[in-house]
């Protein structure tokens, strides 16, 4: 496998406007030739497939959802960053960038977090265009607040959901491009496979989740638009469909996959209730702006938390990192909350809990303005724990969130197989090790609005248009092949469910491939998770048919992927013998518990090659230099 | 506590002609049912239950679970989204159910919403609405800053309010008429309170009243019904901007081929 990451010359502020230059275009009379098929329509897929459109390239995009409006990008909740600097408070391109290199442990491309930063002021130009109703202050201006990770106000925000109306910004030019019949959407559709002819990605195979047929699609360029593996754990802040299905078998086709082991385990979630929890809900990290973290200074004290007086409160986050408190990175703020509850400080029934308390801020600002800043986050929060956080504090604990890890990209974000293009949660190209908070959104659109219509043009120019039709031969074989798994499945008729053997798979990775990590529990996953996955082959319960609507058949294909996909994640945690960001490793650690680099061997991205099965991935490396933002230990004290 | 279930099963999807199918209720007792789950994680229980008994899970449309997608959402008693005020489906918990209760499940019924299979329905009458011009039609590029435009903050927040309509359906439902009205008012209350969005007011109303009506939805008499079920409590006022926008429209059409002399009033 060639790594070759395509970063342009010059120097870091140069590099994507020389890109831009180098890059071949397509003219406009021949765009319409070339057919793209975009799989997934969050902000990345929707916002490239209307860009595309917009160009004139005939696209065609793909969601499992019944409309693409609903793909998870909905559920952000925050804000989305931009370095436009309209608080005067001395944000600038050059200082998100830092702030997202620094905040990734040194673990990203430079060249790619630069050129993120540099697009993040468009995308807040492009949303407002579209009609998106961000906040706003009296005077009419665009209001911000921050997020953990950073010293300065940048974040945008539209309520707490600032997720969904970015995605119906997306949503609608997208929607536009269809009506106009530039882009054909296919929705409740899944891609089950990718299809490469001569080294080149040439189409998907799909499955209509309604009739259950299998589908061949031909095009010119693949874009996966799939978003993040975090539902291996079963339990996590993603939706219930989230899937690796889409990156994982084309991972399988030959597509590099890096940096499985970085995933965020996001701090401020609702903590479990029982074990017919279906999934994990968030908190925003907004909520950090006003709400204070703390526990109980004594150990198993079970006082409920107003009878807990201010002097035997500790707000860790506060005494531990001074400069930021309350809004320390994701990554550290959720390794604390495990230290004071391993130290047995932690709340509720079960003392996996910590506090995240608003009685100051609603003291000093009055519960007016709180509830016009979080209402709906509170209300959410009553909804699910039937208490109230406006007279007691909330009960939060970390839970699984995103993946930084993703399919292997260049700077053009194409991955090992030409044509195959990947974008947003699904590459792993700009967040490093730790993703900071309300970058997710920026990158997704970044990728889609304005980063894919300008690299993919460069690689069509290089294609002859519609040189394969979905009647070739390897359409047919691919296509086969995924109707024979589909049936593989059907006809086990086990006895265990396919939500049994998930929650069985989330338990080993959770416990084992967690929020901290060791070599012996590593390799007991490693031991388990094959053992698992046979017995899944074996003894799993699928009914209904083939050829008709049967979700039970859709979650058993995921979770498939899921059995295999862990294993490699697992491997991927083993081998990186260090602690970074969100991947901790207990064996590098501080003596005050801080996570602990090592440049020397790990100054690199992993890119795993599949070979046949999992236990046979070769493990490739792109070395990382740092030449802007030097290599330093990561410190919010 | 413990529960009976009767919940609407229907093999194969709806037709013109037979709307219903093969469909009917069908009961089912469920035991050891907790406070804190979910309506969904209570249904879960029950496929569990029905898959190791070798009976097909019941089809239900989900995704988030948290109140924001817009995928889910079933009628319970009678109630598109259930008992609670201002809560999806997937955040109703079983806590608003007293033990021993008897819970009726339904998909949403309207004509415009063909049933898929048991509860789930087709929803895509929706997504062709908004097709029709829901949108600003900017292309991506480099737009003005987007601060130099100031946009009053009262502007702001109900564009906002209307904005945050999930696309559930269960307006739909709830209607006597099914009339999507409180769906297209809020798209229309949306764009129309922004000045990004007023460019285009005219032909938006226009062009979103005409998809509704081909689809088969039905008109608004009133009942405020709507209101009373949106998980997101948009409020029925953006069927009167609705209704504003249109009336304006309508009243400002070009007949054919007429020349237009002088401004824009």
């Amino acid at each position: 496998m060639k790594l070759d990451a395509k970063i342009p010359a010059g120097p870091v502020q140069e590099k994507w406007s020389n890109r831009k230059f180098e890059l071949k275009l397509v003219n406009p009379a021949n765009k319409r030739k070339y057919k793209v098929l975009v799989v997934g329509s969050g902000l990345a897929g929707a916002s490239a497939a209307a860009s595309l459109a917009e160009l004139g390239y005939q696209v065609e995009c793909f969601c499992f959802q019944d409309s693409p409006r609903r793909a998870h990008s909905i559920a952000a909740q925050g804000g989305i960053n931009a370095a436009k600097n309209y608080r005067n408070d001395g944000d600038s391109i050059y200082r998100l960038f830092y702030d997202t290199v620094k905040g990734g442990d040194f673990r990203a491309r430079e060249a790619n977090v630069y050129r993120l930063a540099e697009l993040s002021v468009n995308i807040i130009d492009q949303a407002v265009a579209q009609g998106v109703p961000f906040a706003r202050d009296y005077g009419g201006m665009l209001d911000n607040r921050s997020f953990g990770g950073a010293q300065v106000s940048r974040t945008f925000y539209a309520r707490g959901q600032t997720g969904q109306q970015l995605l119906l910004g997306a949503y609608t030019a997208l929607a536009r491009q269809i009506g106009l019949g530039t882009v054909k959407m296919f929705s409740r559709t899944e891609m089950l496979d990718v299809v490469i002819v001569d080294g080149h990605a040439k189409g998907i195979v799909v499955r209509d989740l309604v009739t259950g047929e299998a589908r061949s699609h031909a095009g010119d360029a693949v874009v996966l638009a799939t978003g993040g593996y975090g539902n291996v754990f079963y339990l996590s802040t993603n939706a219930k469909g989230c899937n690796v299905t889409a990156t994982w078998r084309a991972h399988k086709r030959g597509a590099g996959f890096a940096n499985p082991c970085y995933t965020q385990i996001h701090p401020t979630c609702i903590p479990v209730s029982g074990d017919h929890q279906s999934k994990l809900t968030l908190m925003s990290e907004s909520l950090r702006n006003d709400g204070r973290v703390w526990v109980s200074k004594k150990q198993g004290d079970k006082r409920r938390p107003g009878e807990i007086p201010e002097d035997e409160r500790d707000y860790y986050l506060e005494r531990k990192y001074p400069s930021y408190g309350n809004l320390a990175p994701r990554d550290i703020s959720s390794r604390a909350a495990k230290q004071v509850c391993d130290d047995g400080r932690g709340i509720g029934d079960t003392g996996l809990g910590v506090y995240l308390d608003f009685r100051d801020a609603i003291a000093r600002l009055g519960k007016d303005a709180i509830a016009a800043r979080y209402g709906n986050l509170f209300h959410m929060y009553a909804k699910i724990t039937a208490e109230d956080p406006y007279s007691q504090p909330m009960r939060i604990f970390p839970a699984v969130h995103y993946t930084m890890g993703g399919l292997w990209v260049d700077y053009d974000l194409m991955s090992t197989v030409p044509g195959l293009f990947v974008l947003g949660e699904a590459n792993f190209s700009d967040h490093g090790a730790n993703r900071l908070g309300a970058s997710a959104l920026m990158q997704g659109l970044a990728d889609g609005y304005f980063v894919i219509p300008y690299t993919i043009g460069g690689y069509l120019a290089g294609q002859k248009a519609g040189s394969v039709k979905a009647d070739h031969p390897e359409f047919q074989r691919v296509a086969g092949g995924v109707v024979e798994m589909t049936k593989r499945l059907l006809s086990i008729q086990g006895k265990r469910t396919v939500d049994d053997f998930h929650k069985a798979l989330g338990k080993i990775m959770w416990q084992k491939c967690g929020m901290a990590r060791n070599e012996q529990g590593l390799k007991e996953a490693l031991r388990e998770i094959p053992a698992l996955r046979e017995e899944f082959w074996r003894d799993v319960r699928v009914l209904g048919g083939e050829l008709s609507t049967n979700q039970s058949l859709e979650k058993a294909g995921r979770l498939a992927d899921f059995l295999e996909f862990g294993e490699l994640l697992c491997r991927d945690a083993l081998e990186r013998r260090e602690s970074c960001g969100g991947h901790f490793r207990e064996e590098w650690q501080t003596a005050d518990g801080e996570a602990l680099r090592d440049d020397e061997k790990f100054c690199h991205a992993a890119v795993w090659e599949y070979k046949g099965d999992v236990k046979n991935a070769v493990r490739h490396q792109e070395a990382l230099a740092f030449e802007n933002v030097h290599l330093a230990v990561r410190s919010y004290k | 506590m413990k529960v009976t279930l009767h919940i609407w099963r229907q093999s194969k999807p709806s037709t013109k002609d037979d709307f219903a199918q093969d469909g009917k209720m069908v009961r089912y007792e469920l035991d050891h049912v907790s406070n804190d789950m979910s309506f969904l994680e209570m249904l879960d229980v029950l496929n569990e239950q029905l898959i190791k008994k070798g009976e097909e899970p019941v089809t239900f449309d989900h995704d988030c679970r948290e109140g924001i997608c817009g995928t889910c959402g079933v009628v319970v008693n009678g109630e598109p989204h259930g008992p609670e005020s201002g809560t999806t489906t997937c955040q109703l918990h079983m806590r608003s159910f007293k033990d021993g209760a008897e819970i009726w499940v339904e998909p949403w019924r309207a004509a415009a919403f063909p049933v898929i299979k048991d509860l789930m329905v087709d929803r895509t009458a929706l997504d062709r609405i908004v097709q029709a011009g829901a949108f600003v039609s900017v292309n991506t590029g480099a737009p003005q800053d987007a601060n130099a435009l100031p946009v009053p903050k009262a502007d702001a927040d109900k564009a906002f309010d209307a904005a945050a309509c999930i696309g559930c359906g269960a307006c739909v439902a709830a209607c006597k008429n099914a009339s999507s009205m409180l769906f297209v008012g809020a798209k229309v209350s949306h764009f129309v309170h922004l000045p990004q969005g007023r460019v285009e007011r005219e032909t938006r109303a226009r062009n979103l009243v005409a998809a509704m009506d081909k689809e088969g939805f039905g008109n608004c008499t009133n009942q405020y019904e709507c209101e009373a079920a949106c998980p997101k409590d948009i409020p029925v006022r953006v069927i009167a901007d609705l209704n504003r926008e249109y009336l304006r429209a309508k009243v400002r059409e070009e007949p054919a081929n007429t020349k237009r002399i002088g401004g824009d009033g």
